[in-house]
């Protein structure tokens, strides 16, 4: 990680799931804003009747290390119903760009 | 935004809904240097050399996975064939150095540990000789090692006296772990043609012209290319559906590639291979046999199972191709029919069949795998199945391979479960009619012609 950090370039996406709810958007914003991950980029939209939030984050100066981060996002997609996943942007640049 | 939602959502989804894995993340180690003429040490060295090479293997393959949120279901060892390694040494015994390698696996929390394996296409070494002898103790006595022995291939011809010799085997590893249905002869595969580089088991070794250590990843997604099918009209034509497998494909590999370059740089060991092959999960979903269904098959094994077959895998390895520059392995659509829930389906209802199987792998990926028979078939017609793949994959240039379970006290009509990824066999048909006299003649089928190729 500490290479990644040294190009100041790791970033991830944040991917919620779920049925739509008060107090997402500022749950999952919070809980990044506190481990000093900033928020690049959101979006939102109504896909099947599947509330679904995309956010790109930056990972450079997060105060820990990428697991504990997974960790608590699944913690706190569980306390709000709805599926969060934490994927670093390596994995959308290898799939969808040649 | 770099990426837009409907990609992002497109990969979630394949591995939320669809099955999508990195398969294995297989560490070859070289074990050439732990030779000594007592196993004692030699046993030692191994150890040693297995568990400080492969330390970090399983809590990398964790990280990764949380870094990328794609799951590494299994993380294998291969190793030298230990019939090279083992062969300085005075015992002729080798089954407790399957023991050491087991025991090592467990220490490094791997699920697999491939290289109790020979290779006697031309003919045995002492090395070689004991290390097949050993073969059914070393699997009755461990959990974790898997052993491959390959007997034939387009250079050399098919030695048949080492067919011979593996009928026997395999019988006698069934024999030896009869109370789990023959769970050894499962961790045994014969091949021709075999890969050296192969991260896939049972048949994972680390061949003698891999470096010191190399890391080989193997991926899954039987599940995703069947989505991507579904999502078809059934007007699509078989280029269209070509070239969606190939879209897809690509999109898998890139996802092994990334993990297998990832890890060799955590771990500072080379980045050897993406084995493309789609390799089914007993998880519905996660079918081959579904796949060519989806084709418009009314049920796998039906006449046209072998052109579906063959148009997915030449697509997947088109696909694969282009995704990285390292392809190696097997690479091709794995047809095991106990670790796919619509190849036992289908083999419950009758359409499919060993001999429709053996057709199909003169077509895809490896060979009869993961079949289980009744438990009174000889010796003799094991071995001649035996010769019946490894001509296919002699005369068509490719790999084939034969992973049968001769389930002892099984009868056609039952089945056997042997749990996790091996999944449940349905015992099938083998024919009543004799092969002794000719799988006793001894020799060698001669290598084929390359040319006048009809």
């Amino acid at each position: 990680m500490t290479e990644e950090q040294e190009q100041g370039k790791e970033r991830a996406v944040v991917t919620v799931l779920g049925s739509d709810k008060v107090g997402i958007v500022s749950e999952v914003s919070n809980l990044l804003a506190k481990h000093n991950a900033n928020i690049a980029d959101i979006s939102q939209t109504l896909l099947e009747d599947l509330f679904t939030m995309i956010m790109l984050v930056e990972l450079d100066n997060l105060d820990t290390d990428f697991e504990t981060l997974n960790q608590e996002l699944e913690e706190k997609g569980q306390e709000l119903e709805v599926k969060i996943m934490l994927q670093h942007e390596e994995v959308f640049r290898y799939m969808h760009r040649i | 935004m770099l990426f837009n939602t409907g990609e992002i959502l497109e990969t979630v989804k394949m591995i939320k809904q669809e099955n999508f894995d990195i398969r294995t993340i297989t560490l070859g180690i070289n074990l050439r240097d732990c030779a000594h003429p007592d196993i004692e040490v030699l046993k030692e060295n191994i150890y040693e050399k297995v568990t400080s090479t492969a330390e970090n293997l399983v809590d990398t393959a964790n990280k990764i996975e949380a870094k990328f949120g794609m799951p590494i279901v299994n993380k294998r060892i291969s190793v030298t064939p230990i019939s090279i390694v083992a062969n300085a040494c005075e015992e002729t015994d080798y089954s407790s150095i399957a023991q050491t390698l087991d025991k090592a696996a467990k220490e490094v929390g791997v699920d697999f540990i491939g290289g109790f394996s020979a290779l006697i296409h031309k003919g045995y070494t002492s090395g070689e000789r004991n290390l097949l002898q050993s073969i059914p103790k070393a699997l009755a006595t461990t959990d974790r090692v898997c052993s491959s022995v390959n007997v034939a291939s387009t250079k050399a011809g098919i030695n048949m006296d080492a067919v011979l010799e593996m009928g026997q085997i395999i019988k006698e590893t069934a024999e030896a772990t009869a109370e789990d249905d023959g769970l050894g002869a499962a961790k045994l595969v014969t091949f021709c043609n075999v890969p050296e580089d192969n991260p896939f088991m049972a048949g994972a070794f680390h061949g003698t012209g891999e470096p010191e250590a190399v890391l080989n990843i193997g991926v899954s997604g039987p599940g995703v290319v069947k989505r991507a099918l579904e999502e078809m009209p059934e007007s699509s034509s078989f280029n269209e559906l070509s070239d969606k497998i190939k879209r897809t494909a690509f999109k898998i590999t890139r996802m092994g590639e990334l993990v297998g370059d990832t890890a060799s740089d955590m771990m500072d060991i080379p980045f050897g291979i993406v084995d493309l092959s789609l390799a089914p999960t007993p998880a519905v979903g996660d079918s081959v046999a579904n796949i060519l269904e989806e084709m418009g098959l009314e049920s796998c094994g039906t006449h046209g199972t072998t052109a579906a077959l063959a148009l997915l895998n030449d697509a997947v390895k088109k696909g694969g191709s282009m995704a990285s520059s390292s392809v190696g392995g097997l690479s091709g659509a794995f047809i095991p029919v106990s670790e796919d829930q619509g190849m036992i389906e289908a083999t419950e209802v009758g359409s499919l069949s060993l001999e429709k199987l053996e057709a199909m792998t003169s077509v895809c990926s490896v060979g009869l795998d993961m079949i289980a028979v009744p438990g009174n078939t000889s010796a003799e017609t094991l071995s001649a199945i035996i010769s019946d793949e490894m001509a296919i994959g002699m005369i068509n240039k490719k790999t084939t391979a034969v992973r049968i379970i001769p389930a002892p006290g099984k009868k056609v009509g039952e089945e056997v479960e042997f749990g996790g990824l091996l999944g449940t066999a349905p015992i099938m048909e083998v024919s009543d009619f004799s092969s002794d006299q000719f799988v006793n003649r001894g020799g060698r089928i001669p290598a084929p012609i390359q040319a006048l190729t009809n």
